[in-house]
């Protein structure tokens, strides 16, 4: 704990020191979540998943699940992060609704999916502190 | 008292979805059988004389259909999966039975900036692979962007092409101005050399392709069995989906003139009229997320006859408008359900096909 006080202290020392030019130490994941506000993953979304997913995250009743305080969402990590990158088919259960269409991968980078991971559960009052990273969704495999 | 309150709330939201729906009734009395099985995104398909198809999968596979068979075909050109892009739409050349010309849209990552944008190439096919390739038109410029790639081609009675490209998500730079590529038709020979008469071709720094601008997204476009004329469709934005009939050089004003709004809710303008620029023949508000096009020519659907079908991807049905001096009178739902209707096309037998995403291509039956 006292590591921790310690290691966040130096964290916001190097933050402050270098805010004269406006770097953010970006390993970071506190100071990263802490700045973010997820403006590249808010683009990647409205690029290729509000149109389904509709800009308020609710999706479409019996047809497009929601993101929008989804419990799959938020329990899910791996496969959310999985159906980004390669897509989704079959039945799920989203807050006690099932559906059952069908998501093409849209063909995203690894960091656009992370991107995207992050501002999706940080939005429209979901909270993810930990957040994706371009190696974890690298990492990830169908 | 549970159970009450969980009808309630379905009630709700039925009534809440019943209301995201569009008005046109549902005709029942049709049905369809399928005749491709397992398709994915069958964005386009064409009949060859033989009466075998070709069957473009949006990921990136075109499909020849024979004897109940799919064949991959191979030596396809670098595709650009993302978004809405990756293998488009697909024609053969008027004269396909003695010169062998398919010709085919899809988005390419050619050139040097990131990102792709459509392209239209015509080939053979020898040995289940492409050969003597030759791209014909290639937009530019790339972009990461995964909206509107247009895609439709079609022929017109002298043997000019025409094919439609989306504004690439960039409305405010593409669609209004000569000199780039996007929210245009295109217009060139066969060979993909440009037309003497093309509306462009002295204005300076136009591209010369052009044949009609101020589009958003053309995804329906075919030949008026009657009159010859171009008809198209576009996606609007909320609540402006189009048709149009597409005549040389005109402006068909997107985003200066729309019944529609951005989809967030927000105004885009409140002009629906300017002079110098064309209205729809038709808008759909709420929209239905048009694709596909086609007029019922044949006498195989009695009164049908002279309909113009368009597929919703939205709503899951493929439109049948009623026309009447070049108007839609009357819309009814055909297929109901069925899925996102990708594409139709009427067969040389005088039915009806509906690609339709997840399901496969399907033949219209009216009972």
């Amino acid at each position: 704990m006292k590591n921790l006080s310690f290691s966040l202290a130096l964290i916001f020392l190097v933050c402050a020191c270098n805010s004269s030019d406006k770097k953010t130490d970006k390993n970071s994941l506190a100071v990263n979540y802490v700045n973010q506000n997820f403006s590249e993953g808010k683009e990647i979304y409205n690029d290729f998943c509000a149109q389904c997913h509709m800009p308020n995250g609710k999706g479409m009743p019996k047809v497009i699940p929601p993101l929008a305080k989804s419990d799959f969402l938020i329990k899910n990590r791996l496969e959310s992060i999985k159906a980004i990158k390669y897509g989704l088919s079959g039945e799920i259960t989203v807050n006690g609704e099932l559906y059952n269409s069908v998501m093409a991968a849209q063909g995203l980078s690894n960091k656009e999916i992370a991107d995207v991971m992050n501002y999706i559960s940080n939005n429209w009052g979901n909270i993810n502190t930990v957040l994706a990273t371009e190696k974890e969704v690298q990492n990830i495999e169908r | 008292m549970r159970a009450q309150k969980s009808t309630y709330f379905l009630l709700l939201l039925f009534v809440f979805s019943a209301c995201a729906q569009d008005k046109n009734p549902i005709n029942k009395n049709n049905s369809y059988e399928v005749v491709v099985e397992d398709l994915t995104n069958p964005w386009g398909f064409v009949f060859l004389p033989d009466n075998s198809m070709l069957i473009t999968e949006k990921e990136g596979k075109l499909i020849h259909y024979k004897n109940k068979i799919k064949n991959e075909i191979k030596n396809l050109p670098e595709i650009y999966v993302r978004g809405q892009g990756g293998l488009l739409d697909i024609n053969i050349h008027p004269n396909y039975k003695k010169n062998g010309w398919i010709y085919f849209s899809y988005a390419s990552p050619k050139g040097e900036e990131k990102g792709g944008n459509t392209a239209i190439m015509r080939a053979k096919i020898k040995n289940n692979a492409l050969s003597e390739k030759e791209l014909l038109y290639k937009a530019t410029p790339n972009t990461t962007k995964g909206q509107h790639f247009g895609s439709r081609i079609v022929f017109d009675k002298e043997g000019y092409l025409y094919f439609s490209i989306g504004e690439r998500g960039n409305r405010d730079e593409n669609p209004q101005d000569l000199t780039r590529d996007g929210g245009k038709i295109y217009r060139l020979n066969d060979d993909g050399s440009i037309p003497n008469d093309n509306p462009f071709v002295d204005s300076k720094g136009a591209k010369k392709a052009i044949w009609s601008y101020g589009h958003r997204n053309p995804q329906g476009m075919e030949l008026h069995p009657d009159t010859q004329e171009i008809w198209t469709h576009e996606h609007g934005p909320k609540g402006g989906d189009e048709i149009n009939i597409i005549r040389k050089g005109k402006n068909y004003g997107w985003p200066v003139i729309t019944y529609g709004k951005n989809y967030s809710g927000t105004s885009i303008t409140d002009e629906t009229k300017k002079e110098g620029m064309e209205e729809p023949l038709h808008y759909w508000d709420p929209s239905i997320a048009p694709s596909g096009m086609s007029f019922i020519s044949s006498n195989k659907y009695g009164d049908w006859k002279g309909s113009l079908l368009v597929g919703s991807l939205k709503f899951s049905y493929l439109d049948r408008c009623d026309l009447k001096d070049g108007k839609v009178i009357k819309e009814e739902r055909l297929l109901d359900g069925i899925g996102r209707v990708r594409s139709i096309e009427q067969g040389p037998d005088g039915y009806i096909y509906v690609g339709v995403e997840n399901l496969g291509i399907v033949k219209l039956i009216r009972h």
